[in-house]
């Protein structure tokens, strides 16, 4: 009967009994470690890289004024912690094993990404990220996981087999692409910018962008009707 | 001790095997959908970081990520709209499960 109530038989129960998937519930104490993890995480990080940074001798820091960085110090210490947060939560999206914890692992995920757009001195596409992303898209994939999963904390367990190769690929993508990006000369690299505003931002979407604008707002109209007439279908 | 180009590539290459990964690993179709945002976003830090450091002051590459959280956006309702229809008519998004798209 206990066995009844792992998470790790919720295959092997899911599969005795059909295509349908039960809900089972889980042991509360299993999740203790990764949820103390979690949370010690980004407050290790901060740490490593506030003490990191700050304790850098003063001369690397003229130095790098004087190498024209605009930001100084203080935006390499922003540039670290935010950069830690996407990578954090971009592994915890993949680690996670629920798919409501994948859910709010993307959710922090998408406002550090914002985060690094505040910081590359592109102020409207950060709110636009905040508004259309996390509270649009991920507010869309909340309902979905609600109205597809008869409860919130089934659990899905791939292959061991396969999350090695995945892993290894994956593994192989990112150092190839890491050697790649550090042996590239990119020509003409200029490191200060002015501020974009947003004025600017709309008179160029409505000059030089604007058939693609139009064909954009066709193209959401046309998608709002269809996910309309595909959700209601089966009535 | 400046942050460059290099810096934002670098994190936008550890958010596409992110992606990646969780693309190949899920069952969840859902849970696939979380992998193609994550791609996206990835794409999109590449896009602003380009902007910034390579053309500055013209704003084409934010103006084109602005293009692609819109048809992210459409996309994501599309998948759920799709999502919920295999969902009604397998009673489960496992992808695996629901090999077939026959209505």
């Amino acid at each position: 009967m206990t066995a009844f109530f792992k998470c790790e038989t919720n295959r092997a129960q899911s599969a005795s009994e059909g295509s349908i998937q039960q809900p089972v519930a889980c042991a509360p104490g299993s999740d203790r470690k990764r949820r103390i993890l979690a949370m010690a995480c980004p407050m290790g990080w901060l740490a490593f890289f506030g003490t990191t940074v700050w304790a850098t001798p003063p001369t690397d820091a003229a130095q790098s004024t004087n190498a024209a960085a605009p930001g100084g110090i203080l935006e390499v210490f922003l540039f670290y912690t935010i950069a830690g947060g996407v990578v954090l939560s971009a592994f915890g999206v993949c680690i996670a094993r629920n798919i409501v914890r994948m859910a709010v692992w993307l959710f922090v995920g998408l406002g550090s990404v914002a985060m690094l757009y505040f910081l590359l001195a592109a102020n409207f596409l950060g709110a636009i990220q905040l508004i259309i992303y996390a509270g649009g898209t991920l507010v869309l994939l909340v309902f979905g996981v609600m109205l597809t999963s008869k409860s919130p904390w089934v659990r899905f367990d791939p292959p061991k087999v396969e999350l090695i190769a995945a892993g290894g690929v994956c593994l192989v993508l990112v150092v190839a692409l890491c050697v790649v990006l550090a042996r590239t000369v990119w020509f003409g690299v200029e490191t200060i910018t002015p501020g974009a505003t947003v004025a600017a931002f709309g008179e160029r979407l409505m000059t030089t962008y604007l058939v693609p604008f139009e064909v954009a707002g066709v193209l959401l109209m046309i998608v709002m009707v269809g996910a309309a007439h595909l959700a209601r279908q089966g009535e | 001790m400046t942050i460059g180009l290099t810096h934002y590539l670098f994190v936008a290459a550890i958010l596409f095997a992110a992606g990646l990964f969780t693309m190949m690993t899920k069952r969840n179709a859902i849970g696939i959908l979380i992998g193609v945002e994550l791609v996206l976003n990835s794409a999109n830090v590449n896009l602003v970081a380009f902007d910034r450091y390579l053309g500055p002051g013209r704003l084409d590459g934010q103006i084109t990520a602005l293009f692609v959280i819109v048809l992210a956006a459409a996309e994501a309702a599309l998948a759920v709209g799709i999502c919920i229809n295999v969902y009604k008519n397998l009673s489960t998004v496992d992808v695996d499960r629901a090999a077939t798209l026959r209505g």
